[in-house]
């Protein structure tokens, strides 16, 4: 049973993760006087896209074919070193934050291939912008993990959030709270949300993520909306562990804190969404620098105290 | 020839030598006119070029027109204002104007023409790449071909090749008046049905020398108005989409039909189809309905001024919207932008001010100065304010009387110039009537054919990322410029 309970965590993590996009969804959609689309929307589209037949253009090569497999990957094998409700992870190790933070690297690295493989403008475009607005990003949360991994004396994720108690965030709550502000910027980001990018947009000049995987279809752009998804899941795993740092021991009680804390992040994703615009393409950076910059601050802060 | 805003004129008093013609229309258009119309009609085995100048300070029009054989001179390097009707006088009649300095076809439709298939703007060197957008778009839109010559995000130049909306209704027109031009007027540009069906009306009326009685000018002036309302209302949710601001955007989106519902209360159609008939309106308000529209116009002016006011109270909006897209009032003025597009670049231009017809008395236009989207946006907005209160003005003191008289046959071997001041800018009807009394020649020029060439403008130097920004605070007709 012991050795079962982090895989049932994962488990868990993989079916919930395609809720996180349609509760941000729901959001919006009560902001703006709306309906809006189900919240098991992705669900549906995901059985949909599973069951096409994918289409692939003539001047492509596998690497567009193997981009959203690798893609999915990474993001998988990142999810099973991702702490569930406070408890370890299935995959934990010394070191282990410097793997996940690669892993989201291959997964960016494979998609940007597979975007660039396809020879459209426009995908050459997005490749660009999502690499030029990671060279912003990974730093940040980079140095924020560097940030964590002092607060605790651990350098695993399952460590550092096992270490993270009330009296963590009594001694050290300015470090803690730049630290969440900091994953939550990170995190629009990633995940290609307001205000660094609009995942609503039908307009290719203006997407970043979306664009890189306009060619794919079927089964690939399931794995690519489905991989998505996780790393929503991942962020917002992270933000929840950041600030449920109390463990009642009692599996159920916290197993729903937890959950209500991931979709909770979701919901204020959707609410950040609601109230404010986009920025412009080239103040993408000033937002992720101020992330840094908050993870920078935590990180001084730390070993002045 | 100074010549009166719907006064119809002889058209053989017009006529200039050639030498005269060229001479004196690149001196007035370069003592501040503005071509609001330049166009080649057949004339026996050759053509005759006539260009309408207006003066928009003075509110005063000329009409030009001179018979031409053979190759002419391009005033297009002295006036850019008038190289895209330069093509298309060459498109349509062969006649090659010398020396214009980006020569090619306007709407594809000779024979052998492909649309898109033509010499476009190349970059050469390091790092430099092309993007190709459309005609087949992302978005339920109209068609139409866009190449962006870049360096990374930054833009060096855009072209905008268009022309695969072409029905050739400008031709039918010609043949008319029958029963189905008026029709044709109303589709000339879906959205603005009235302003070219008024345009059209007045032309024929003026022909007719029939005098329109005052309460189908005030209804008139109520439909026309309602369309402004409901495009500005729609256009400022689109922005609001485009920069992902979902309030504005979701609830203008349902405030456009509220004001599209008030047109069909009126008449049926929801565009505003059947209202205008040559000679007045085919419909009447009773008090009843509009009692119902007063109060209909007040619930939704209150929800639009709820919904857009969080535009310039949202930082990250004010922020998007300002110093992107900026047309210079000497682009404006160079290129005879016309619309709210020119009164956002501060060009005081509005044909409801400046050219006054029907219902308009005193006017004041909304202008703004910066000329960027914040501006374009800004200017619609007053515009709102001002139609609602123009709209209710009317619907509360309507003028007793009929709604129509009968507009008679046309007089023949006139010609008239027609100014509408449409959502999008100044709409320009020139008809030209031959000795049986018919149309010998009808010309249609959008306000889109003016601007899109502004839109081209606003992207040099900008960036790629902000191209479908600025497109929407334009806004453009593809079928109203490709006729």
């Amino acid at each position: 049973m012991e050795t079962l309970r982090p895989l049932s965590g994962l488990l868990a993590a993989l079916l919930l993760a395609p809720l996180l996009p349609g509760v941000a969804n729901k959001v919006k959609a009560f902001f703006g006087g709306r309906k809006g689309q189900p919240v098991l929307q992705l669900y549906y589209d995901l059985a949909k896209l599973l069951r096409k037949t994918p289409v692939y253009s003539v001047t492509s090569t596998w690497i567009f074919k193997a981009g959203p497999a690798v893609g999915l990957g990474a993001l998988l094998l990142a999810l099973t070193a991702t702490p569930f409700a406070g408890r370890s992870a299935p995959l934990a190790f010394d070191g282990d934050l410097m793997l996940v933070v690669y892993l989201l690297g291959l997964a960016r690295f494979a998609t940007v291939l597979a975007a660039l493989d396809t020879g459209s403008a426009f995908e050459g475009m997005g490749a660009s912008r999502e690499a030029q607005f990671a060279v912003f990003a990974e730093p940040a949360f980079m140095l924020g993990l560097g940030a964590l991994a002092c607060i605790t004396g651990s350098v695993s994720l399952s460590g550092i959030f096992g270490a993270l108690t009330v009296a963590t965030w009594a001694a050290a709550a300015p470090v803690l709270l730049l630290l969440t502000a900091a994953f939550f910027v990170v995190m629009l980001a990633e995940n290609s949300r307001v205000p660094a990018d609009d995942p609503n947009t039908h307009l290719e000049l203006t997407m970043i993520h979306e664009v890189m995987v306009l060619d794919h279809s079927g089964p690939d752009l399931a794995f690519i909306l489905y991989g998505a998804s996780l790393k929503l899941w991942f962020f917002a795993a992270l933000i929840a562990c950041m600030v449920l740092p109390r463990h009642s021991g009692a599996w159920a009680t916290d197993t729903g804190l937890f959950l209500l804390a991931v979709i909770g992040v979701a919901a204020a994703v959707g609410a950040v969404e609601s109230a404010m615009a986009r920025l412009r393409l080239l103040k993408v950076p000033y937002l992720l620098i101020t992330a840094f910059a908050f993870s920078a601050l935590a990180l001084i802060l730390q070993l002045a105290r | 020839m100074r010549i009166n805003h719907l006064g119809a004129f002889d058209f053989r008093e017009a006529e200039l030598e050639p030498e005269l013609f060229f001479a004196t229309a690149a001196s007035r258009l370069n003592a501040g006119g503005r071509a609001a119309a330049y166009f080649a009609m057949p004339d026996r085995n050759a053509h005759r070029l006539v260009i309408i100048v207006a003066f928009d300070r003075e509110g005063g029009l000329e009409a030009y027109s001179t018979p031409v054989s053979g190759p002419f001179r391009s005033l297009t390097p002295s006036c850019p204002q008038l190289h895209l009707f330069e093509r298309e006088i060459w498109e349509q009649t062969g006649l090659k104007p010398e020396g214009h300095p980006w020569l090619k076809p306007v709407r594809f439709n000779t024979p052998g023409s492909v649309p898109g298939s033509a010499d476009f703007f190349t970059v050469h060197g390091g790092q430099v790449h092309e993007v190709a957008v459309g005609p087949v778009h992302a978005g339920v839109i109209e068609p139409g071909h866009f190449r962006f010559q870049c360096h990374g995000e930054h833009v060096f130049h855009l072209e905008i090749m268009l022309g695969y909306q072409h029905r050739g209704v400008e031709r039918r027109l010609a043949a008319g008046p029958d029963a189905r031009s008026l029709h044709y007027a109303e589709t000339l540009s879906g959205d603005t049905t009235i302003g070219h069906a008024w345009a059209y009306c007045a032309a024929v009326e003026a022909l007719a020398g029939a005098r329109v009685p005052e309460r189908a000018q005030a209804l008139r002036g109520v439909m026309l108005e309602l369309e402004r309302l409901a495009c500005h209302t729609g256009d400022l949710g689109a922005l609001a989409g485009d920069v992902a601001f979902l309030p504005t955007a979701a609830y203008c989106g349902r405030l456009r039909g509220e004001f599209l519902n008030m047109s069909a209360l009126v008449c049926g159609s929801r565009f505003g189809r059947g209202m205008l008939v040559p000679g007045g309106t085919a419909f009447d308000l009773d008090y009843a309905l509009i009692k119902e529209l007063r109060l209909k116009l007040e619930a939704a002016y209150r929800d639009t001024e709820n919904a857009v006011s969080l535009l310039w109270k949202t930082g990250s909006v004010v922020d998007r919207f300002s110093g992107t897209g900026v047309l210079t009032k000497e682009a404006a003025e160079g290129l005879g932008i016309v619309g709210p597009a020119a009164r956002a670049s501060g060009v005081g231009l509005d044909t409801r001010r400046n050219f006054p017809y029907g219902p308009y008395e005193d006017f004041t236009m909304a202008v703004s100065g910066s000329g960027d989207v914040y501006s374009r946006a800004y200017v619609r907005w007053l515009e709102i304010q001002k139609s609602t209160r123009l709209v209710a003005g009317w619907l509360d003191a309507l003028p007793e009387g009929p709604t129509s008289v009968p507009c008679g046959p046309l007089k023949p071997d006139s010609a008239v110039v027609s100014l509408i001041e449409g959502w999008r800018g100044q709409i320009c009807h020139a008809a030209v009537t031959g000795r049986d009394a018919k149309f010998r020649h009808y010309k249609v020029t959008d306000p889109s054919f003016h601007n899109w060439q502004a839109l081209a403008m606003t992207l040099r130097g900008g960036e790629i990322s902000d191209f479908p920004l600025c497109n929407k605070s334009f806004n453009l007709s593809y079928c109203g410029r490709d006729l």
